[in-house]
């Protein structure tokens, strides 16, 4: 019998969300609601100096007269911030203790999200850091990076030990006052990943963090910051998932990077957070702000795939401050079923001869709206900067949409912008030739997204990019029309 | 090998093939010719499998197997293939990835593992030896930016890689130079063994120099009206299709 397209629309509507688990560990999870002693008790039990308590108090004052943003093209129920639980760790989580002494639960559940946090890693030179809800539970290779001066802990742990770095750096890039999301995660922060590079120092490993929401009714809200001192360099990358749940649980990260004179930072996100169901129920609401700072002649590279979440509100920039210094932002968006995506990037240009380069790949299938919204600024100082955009947007089916919102700003007239945009569709002719070709309507449409993303799958750590291929054949397949 | 009796087909609900019948044996050549319209492509396509086609009467028999219940891609694992009079591009799919793609399709239909890629590189160079392709070609995207011919000897690539039992060239010959055709047609030829069979679909006689068919059959408003032996190419290149409208409408 002729596999038809009803059919694989049906099997994929039908088809689990692969990370979908729940695991039961016994968890430590505040009552909800926010208010000022909710904050306080945050601080009090990441044992926080007094400074680090008042800046979390600094930014929930800010962030109540704040208002929820409104322009970004999708559509929810805005979350009760008043339902939600702003701390949740697994019990028996206790980032001191060797490997030996995690929870087996836990371990378990790690190896169902295919992370080995064992030797294993050290054969594919990846050092981990895994946050569950609101704590980092476990990271690998600290001793291996601390030989080369690198520190790569929870930024709970730096708060405590690098105080003076976490001071210095912490709020500069995305500032308390930045948004409403920013704010609220200052505030509420409860764990997240802290990264020092020396001078001179190029890391050995790539660095990785592994972000799950496992108890239900919380949000996660966890801090990243970067920092490669001059003439270092820093792959990190940070991959995300979530068990399915009927309600909308709330992500809402703030990364910050900086990178000084000479650094580079690659920055690889691969984003599989619930979607929710096929009928738009549940799924992750992934609200972050990622932004990093270029001094002289450095270059911060975003790479991101994602494929999760039901609706994404999410723009990694780049403030490119110094003389020669470069950004660039690739990234592969999908959206299926009822999920909306709005994300791109800015790039700030400051500094002269400032370079960036953004390729964004869309892909839509189902009934989901999928937006790129990007901004080019070029100051009035910023001579010979340069910018190239590129976006491109894949339709499945008559029920999605692609939209595209490029901004530019151009102040000084030696700026050279360029913007690409196409937009196509998989046809049935494309599928039809795959088909005659042996290759089933799945495997097909797999074959042609990967085509279509590969300027970008080619920038990902190759373990990485392996596993984002099979995540957009998870997830991206969709009805083809 | 194949079989088609009283072939009916139709396009919402205008019947292109109007009873259809056709043997084809193992070591075979049949050329299909037929003025514009006379439901050639229509032909290749059904016999492929395309859905957009519905059969109404009749059917497609391979090897005794009648093919009705199966999807393009099963009849592709069962041996048949399509050139493509115009091959479609995929964007950032190589042709090797493609080919290498579709040889594993196969292999895991008929519950093989895939092919070490030892032995796909030695496959490929060979087969692009045979066909005078350059193998930095190999690594474009499929059909993108590609000529007419290139497409064309592209297709003949995959068929020698895939190693069908039954080819069809659907208008293989459209758009191709005279050196074009003569690689190309030399191609077919050199995969042509007493194992598989070939159906040469062509508007001109012209491909017909190269690729001799043993038969010719002239397809006309959905009918087989005339068949014959290569000489009948050669009557209709003199004559025009004319002679033989005329001729079906007189009997």
């Amino acid at each position: 019998m002729a596999y038809t397209e009803e059919e694989l629309k049906k099997e994929l509507e039908t088809q689990e969300y692969e990370y979908g688990f729940y695991t039961d560990i016994e968890s430590d999870t505040f009552p909800k609601g926010l208010n000022e002693d909710i904050v306080r008790a945050i601080s009090k039990k990441k044992n926080e100096p007094e400074w680090m308590t008042d800046w979390r108090l600094d930014a929930f004052r800010i962030w109540e007269k704040m208002e929820e943003p409104e322009w970004a093209n999708v559509n929810y129920e805005k979350p009760d911030f008043q339902a939600i639980s702003y701390y949740s760790a697994p019990k028996k989580a206790d980032p001191n203790k060797s490997l030996d002494d995690v929870d087996p639960d836990l371990l378990e559940m790690y190896r169902k999200l295919g992370i080995s946090v064992d030797e294993q890693k050290k054969l594919q030179n990846v050092a981990v850091d895994i946050v569950v809800d609101s704590v980092s539970v476990a990271t690998t290779f600290k001793e291996t990076l601390a030989e080369k001066g690198i520190i790569f802990m929870p930024i709970s742990e730096a708060i405590q030990e690098h105080p003076e770095l976490v001071k210095k750096y912490m709020g500069t890039i995305v500032p308390k006052t930045d948004n409403f999301y920013a704010a609220l995660n200052s505030a509420v922060f409860t764990d997240g990943s802290f990264c020092y590079i020396p001078k001179g120092v190029k890391c050995p490993m790539e660095l990785s963090t592994y972000f799950r929401i496992n108890e239900g009714g919380t949000g996660q809200f966890e801090r990243t910051l970067v920092i490669a001192d001059e003439e270092s360099y820093v792959s990190y990358l940070e991959g995300c998932t979530a068990p399915s749940r009927d309600e909308n649980q709330l992500h809402a990260a703030v990364v910050e990077l900086i990178a000084l004179d000479d650094a580079e930072i690659k920055y690889s996100t691969v984003q599989n957070w619930y979607p929710g169901n096929s009928e738009g129920k549940g799924g992750v609401y992934n609200f972050v702000t990622k932004r990093g700072l270029c001094e002289k002649n450095a270059k911060i590279s975003w790479t991101q795939v994602e494929t999760g979440s039901a609706v994404t509100w999410k723009y990694p920039s780049c403030i490119l401050k110094g003389d020669n210094s470069i950004g660039e932002f690739y990234s592969i968006a999908v959206t299926n079923n009822y999920q909306q995506a709005d994300t791109g990037t800015k790039m700030v240009h400051l500094g002269k001869n400032t370079r960036s380069t953004i390729i964004s790949k869309g892909i839509s299938a189902g009934k989901s709206q999928n937006s790129y919204r990007g901004l080019v600024q070029i100051n009035s100082r910023a001579e010979n900067a340069r910018n190239f955009s590129q976006c491109d947007s894949l339709l499945m089916g008559n029920e999605c949409g692609a939209h595209t919102f490029p901004y530019i700003e151009a102040k000084n007239k030696t700026a050279q912008i360029e913007h690409e945009a196409t937009t196509s569709k998989i046809g049935e002719d494309q599928i039809f030739y795959c088909n005659q070709r042996g290759i089933d309507t799945e495997k097909a449409i797999a074959l042609i997204v990967n085509g279509f993303s590969k300027e970008v799958l080619n920038k990902l750590p190759m373990e990485f990019a392996v596993e984002a291929q099979k995540l957009l054949e998870i997830s991206l397949e969709g009805s083809v029309g | 090998m194949l079989k088609i009796n009283n072939l009916h087909a139709q396009v919402e609900d205008k019947e292109i093939l109007k009873g259809i019948n056709l043997e084809v044996k193992a070591g075979e050549v049949h050329a299909i010719m037929g003025p514009n319209g006379a439901g050639k492509s229509t032909l290749a396509s059904v016999i492929a499998g395309k859905e957009e086609f519905e059969v109404t009467k009749g059917d497609v028999v391979l090897d005794g197997e009648n093919l009705e219940e199966d999807s393009p891609e099963e009849r592709a694992h069962k041996g048949v293939f399509l050139s493509f009079q115009y091959p479609v591009e995929i964007p950032g799919v190589s042709v090797t990835n493609f080919v290498k793609t579709a040889i594993n399709e196969s292999r895991k239909a008929r519950g093989e593992e895939d092919m070490p890629a030892k032995d796909m590189l030695k496959l490929i160079r060979e087969k692009s030896d045979l066909l005078e392709i350059d193998r930095k070609f190999l690594s474009r995207s499929l059909n993108e930016g590609f000529s007419g011919g290139e497409k064309k000897r592209n297709e003949i690539f995959q068929m020698a890689m895939l190693e069908p039992k039954l080819a069809i060239l659907d208008e293989t010959d459209s758009g191709l130079d005279i050196d074009a055709l003569r690689i190309v047609a030399n191609g077919v030829n050199k995969l042509k063994s007493k194992d598989n069979a070939v159906i040469v679909i062509t508007h001109y006689q012209r491909l017909l120099d190269y690729i001799v068919p043993d038969y010719v059959h002239v397809l006309h408003n959905g009918k087989i009206v005339k068949s014959g032996t290569k000489e009948l190419a050669l009557e209709l290149e003199e004559k025009g299709y004319d002679w033989l409208k005329n001729e079906t409408i007189e009997s």
